[in-house]
């Protein structure tokens, strides 16, 4: 596995980040470095073992599909960026 | 005056108040006034000192009545990661610089509800990302302490909780709110000489506290001795129906129930931990612990976790891999920080390369290939697998002994810009503390000493899944046999 400015460029491109080509070469040699330093847990034996998600064993509680808050239009609009009567707003998308 | 407020504990300062010794508004000026004297330290966000008098009035008022709560006026810092109705949040980074949340997270509600006065927002990594304090888009954390031997350098304070272990440190406030992924609260006590303690995941609720990554993430609390850390752990924790994760288990009155003597008490010593590298002064202070500890009724038995060396690179597939898929929700539509571009796409992506800075984009980045399609399995699940054996590691050690002592971090407090070129050098910073964060177990640091630098170091306690009961008697104890009363010269001139 090696992780190449063209893997990162892609990588980047997935999680919507801008990345400039000084990017990619500072990113690439560091990205590499940190996946081939986990490769390490290949050598560990896990065949049988169930992947751990949920480490409280806490089942998840199920409530009645209500609504338990609501008409707080104006606090969820109130950190946006753009808004226009009661909506996000955001660059055209629709030609 | 002044430097009896600040240097005083939770017990002392509510009696205290009760006795009309000094009044709310006295202790929270003293306070606020020494967080103005160390701004040098940029330990803060955001101060709040007008908010942090006017409920040191209401306080007052409640002490005049005998109306007096659990922490009534006690002086607390926030860390910056919990959200604050009204108060700018930042979690450190630029795409949230100007984020007023409109709600409150339930933990920082619970300890205003107990009566604390938060006097400001501290500083911390950008994302609670980071093991120095030096990723925050606000500039690094000075810790208050300084080398013996090379006095003129500025010390990281840890992290990612830094500003919060800052200003406990340096008698900004008595109490900080931390959070704990991989060792943020911990660490950073272990190198600013306090108490930081991270309860078993799901004994708070994480509901307003900006995620990072949610399997592992957990509210921590700093204090400058054990027994205050106990009492604003119990109020911070409990269920909360905001989070399906919080635990229904009723909460142990922890202060009360830690002052029972440990005799019989099985300790053990896990025998991986002993790593290459490690000075010979952390390695002394963890023998001369487990002596003390010995000296005080507990047995003392060498136990194996076998994968701990596997559990940072566990970690740095886990952490990233939720992160990456956190923080997909900054996108420049519903709040923080846009830049605009030509299109949609554009958009997102020139707000989030402005916005984030290059460690968080790098654990983005790392997660999102971790999570990609043909690498899913190899990578994430496989990191999964690994954690339950990390799990099951100390399932079968607790089978052996009733806590564990180890050394908090593998260093004492080390200069602002060392170790910041290599991302790995960093991350085993963490290589004490990430394996209980997988295993999802309470951890304390306790001031143990001081190193050859004249630097503090810590020891951590390992508990059982809910029993932080056990830990904190531990801490108890070993606090006892410590007496660790050195303080920063910071505190000492106010």
């Amino acid at each position: 596995m090696s992780i190449d400015k063209s893997t990162v460029s892609k990588i980047a491109n997935l999680a919507r980040i801008k990345v400039t080509e000084q990017d990619l070469d500072y990113y690439a040699p560091q990205l590499q470095n940190i996946l081939s330093w986990a490769e390490q847990l290949q050598e560990v034996d896990t065949s049988g073992v169930e992947p751990l998600a949920n480490v409280s064993e806490i089942a998840l509680s199920l409530r009645k599909d209500e609504v338990t808050d609501g008409n707080i239009q104006q606090d969820i609009l109130a950190n946006a960026p753009e808004t226009v009567e009661g909506f996000f707003v955001v660059t055209k998308i629709v030609e | 005056m002044t430097s009896k407020l600040l240097s005083m504990t939770v017990t002392e300062t509510l009696t205290g108040l009760k006795n009309k010794e000094f009044s709310a508004t006295e202790l929270t000026k003293a306070h606020i006034e020494q967080m103005e004297a160390c701004r040098s330290l940029n330990a803060m966000i955001t101060e709040t000192p007008e908010q942090a008098l006017a409920e040191a009035a209401q306080s007052d008022e409640r002490i005049a009545k005998g109306e007096m709560r659990e922490l009534e006026a006690i002086p607390m810092a926030m860390k910056d990661l919990f959200c604050t109705k009204g108060v700018r949040t930042t979690a450190a980074s630029h795409i949230l610089e100007n984020f007023i949340p409109t709600y409150e997270s339930t933990v920082s509600q619970k300890l205003k509800d107990a009566g604390t006065i938060t006097i400001g927002k501290t500083n911390l990594d950008e994302f609670a990302m980071g093991g120095a304090n030096i990723t925050s888009y606000f500039g690094p954390v000075e810790n208050p302490w300084k080398s013996k031997t090379a006095p003129e350098k500025k010390l990281v304070p840890g992290g990612s909780s830094g500003g919060s272990a800052a200003a406990v440190a340096a008698g900004m406030s008595m109490l900080a709110t931390g959070t704990d992924t991989g060792g943020s609260t911990r660490q950073p006590a272990s190198f600013c000489g306090i108490v930081g303690v991270k309860p078993t995941y799901g004994r708070c609720s994480r509901w307003g506290i900006i995620a990072f990554a949610s399997s592992l993430d957990q509210a921590g609390a700093f204090a400058r001795n054990v027994e205050d850390s106990a009492l604003m752990l119990k109020v911070m924790a409990g269920h909360d129906a905001k989070d399906s994760t919080s635990a229904r288990h009723e909460v142990p009155d922890f202060a009360a129930l830690m002052k029972q003597d440990i005799k019989g008490l099985k300790i053990g010593i896990p025998k991986e931990y002993r790593v290459d590298g490690m000075p010979q002064d952390v390695l002394d202070i963890w023998n001369k612990g487990a002596e003390m500890l010995k000296s005080a009724g507990a047995e003392i038995v060498e136990i194996s976790l076998p994968h701990t060396k596997y559990a940072v690179p566990t970690y740095y597939i886990v952490a990233p891999a939720e992160a990456s898929s956190n923080l997909a929700r900054y996108d420049g539509v519903r709040y923080g920080l846009r830049e605009e571009g030509k299109d949609l796409q554009e958009m997102y992506e020139n707000t989030r390369a402005a916005g984030f800075g290059a460690e968080v984009k790098r654990r983005i980045m790392i997660g999102t290939y971790c999570l990609s399609a043909g690498y899913y399995d190899a990578y994430y699940t496989k990191a999964q697998r690994i954690r339950r054996l990390i799990s099951n590691d100390f399932a079968a050690a607790f089978e052996k002994c009733d806590a564990i002592l180890t050394p908090t971090a593998p260093s004492s407090a080390f200069a602002i810009g060392e170790n910041s070129d290599d991302p790995i050098k960093m991350y085993l910073g963490d290589v004490f503390t990430i394996p209980a964060s997988l295993a999802g177990l309470p951890g304390i640091s306790v001031p143990a000493g001081l190193d050859d630098q004249g630097l503090p170091l810590g020891l951590q306690i390992i508990g059982r899944a809910w029993d932080e009961v056990t830990m904190f008697r531990t801490a108890f104890a070993l606090e006892q046999a410590v007496a660790f009363s050195a303080q920063p010269e910071l505190i000492k001139v106010a």
